[in-house]
């Protein structure tokens, strides 16, 4: 798998919080690694991409068997939300376990957490557009003007398709360090719309959704934490 | 009112006679052995019944009927009813009726289903939710209950009230609504003849996850306000404090007639699925009964009166 310079990702400006991990691997993290691709990271690799694939997999073994419940469409919608939202903060959660667990290389795997959680979320949408509303699109501009969890979610769809089309290193070569960065600093707006989108839909038990904001805070809070404690 | 029967049942698909006269029996017998540990496993038993007022669409499958519930006395989750009502003991049980009434009375469960009249009663239930389901209830209408007690005119609301039992019913261990669960309905929506007291479903006593032994069904009303596991209706003169309103009240008034032209705040109300089927159908003012209730609210702001 060709990955690229995760140095790049790490470099965001605000801070030193995700710079560590960064600086022990620098230049070149790439290069180093793929002299070091061995078989023990490839598997390693592997391992992560099934577990990304998992869910879906296990989803569509259902759909096809009709073992969706009584209200297929919603439980598939949901499902695929809820899978978006844990794989976009497991993607939040890289940098911090890279530093605390002294591990800087698992910073390779946050592009892909990063796109399957896209993929999830992606599906996510479609199977509200295309299955649920089933392509009615008046009723979609409906829902995106007057329900506030659809906006907030759309929004943060939208501003999630950047980050995954710029996921490439051509990507960050092309947009310059900085640039590219500041761009992937959104995901810090994304995952808190995402989780907003959940808790807003949820008629009273708001119990999950707090567990996902509190996840998320820490994961935030960690990084406000690292930024004014190194500055 | 116009009383359809419904075409796939004949003279065959009646309960027997000697089976009707020993129902007694059974249903002591069966809460026996629930008593003995079966819980809610052994609660189903058939009941005697004509054939009332029904929509000629087709049921829900029982198993959806039985699996897909909101009672979050058993857990918010809709399977939750499905897998911990079991544990709920519907025997001995009573409702108490009173208030604004001359006779006011607690009846015992058995004495009352012995003393009215069943009817088989095919009502579409819309959830609030979106969702929707066609269910043969076995039931009898309110307002039957309500004249035994005698009501006074100062009997303008009827208010409702749930079991209280965390120990059985262990979503109420927690307030994710105001304990006990109430729901009120005004005096002349209450005895209107639609408005049904159900004691069963597909021809059985109620299984405990949709609201055993007796619940109310106001099939032009969202779902939530068909209390389940009644142990209480009071008449009264004011407008009744009901658990979802309590909760929220923007979002859940008090009327909650279903009404495509008002939105939930969070989602529309103008379609639902139907259970079992693909493409969203469109949602029928007052749940395709406005025939027959649309009067009852004549001169009414229905947006205001949500």
């Amino acid at each position: 798998m060709n990955r690229p310079p995760q140095s790049l990702r790490d470099s965001s400006p605000r801070g030193g919080a995700s710079n560590a991990p960064t600086r022990s691997s620098p230049s070149g993290g790439g290069g180093a690694k793929r002299r070091r691709g061995s078989a023990r990271d490839n598997l390693v690799y592997a391992a992560v991409w099934l577990a990304c694939a998992a869910p879906l997999a296990w989803l569509a073994f259902r759909a096809f068997t009709g073992d969706l419940g009584v209200n297929p469409i919603e439980t598939l919608v949901r499902q695929l939300g809820v899978w978006g939202l844990r794989l976009l903060l497991v993607g939040l959660a890289v940098t911090p376990a890279a530093v605390i667990l002294k591990k800087p290389r698992l910073v390779r795997f946050r592009r892909t957490i990063g796109l399957f959680a896209f993929a999830y979320v992606t599906l996510h949408l479609f199977s509200y557009i295309g299955v649920d509303l089933y392509f009615d699109f008046g009723q979609l501009v409906k829902d995106i003007l007057k329900r506030p969890f659809i906006t907030l979610g759309m929004a943060a769809f939208v501003m999630l398709v950047p980050l995954a089309v710029t996921s490439t290193n051509g990507w960050v070569i092309r947009m310059g360090r900085a640039a590219w960065s500041r761009l992937h600093w959104l995901i810090y707006v994304i995952v808190p719309l995402g989780v907003a989108h959940y808790y807003l839909l949820v008629k009273a038990d708001h119990r999950p959704p707090l567990v996902y904001a509190a996840i998320l805070a820490a994961l935030l809070g960690w990084r406000a934490w690292r930024k004014l404690a190194t500055r | 009112m116009l009383i359809r029967h419904r075409p796939d049942l004949t003279d065959n698909d009646v309960t027997d006679r000697g089976l009707y006269l020993r129902r007694r029996e059974f249903i002591t017998g069966v809460a026996g052995l629930g008593l003995a540990g079966l819980g809610g496993m052994a609660s189903a038993a058939p009941l005697a019944f004509s054939k009332g007022f029904s929509t000629t669409e087709k049921p829900t499958p029982k198993d959806d009927v039985t699996s897909y519930n909101n009672f979050y006395e058993f857990g918010v989750d809709k399977g939750d009813p499905a897998e911990n009502a079991g544990r709920l003991k519907t025997r001995p049980w009573t409702v108490r009726v009173d208030g604004a009434c001359e006779a006011p009375k607690t009846f015992d469960i058995d004495a009352l289903i012995k003393a009215n009249k069943l009817e088989e009663r095919i009502y579409r239930l819309r959830c609030v939710e979106g969702w929707s389901m066609v269910i043969p209830w076995v039931g009898f209408p309110l307002k039957d209950l309500i004249a035994a007690v005698k009501p006074t005119s100062k009997a303008k609301f009827v208010a409702f009230e749930t079991l209280m039992r965390p120990s059985e019913m262990t979503g109420q261990k927690w307030d994710v609504l105001q304990w006990p669960y109430r729901e009120g309905l005004r005096i002349d929506e209450a005895v209107h003849p639609l408005t049904l007291i159900a004691v069963g479903l597909y021809g059985e006593t109620l299984p405990n996850q949709n609201g055993a032994p007796l619940r109310l069904v106001v099939p032009w009303k969202y779902g939530f306000k068909s209390i389940k596991s009644i142990i209480r209706i009071s008449l009264v003169e004011r407008q009744p404090p009901t658990a979802w309103n309590l909760s929220a009240p923007r979002e859940y008034g008090f009327y909650s007639n279903v009404n495509p032209a008002v939105d939930h705040p969070r989602w529309s109300q103008a379609t639902e699925r139907r259970i079992g089927e693909f493409r969203r159908r469109d949602t029928l003012a007052f749940n395709g009964y406005g025939e027959w209730v649309a009067d009852l609210y004549r001169g009414m702001d229905l947006k205001k009166f949500y």
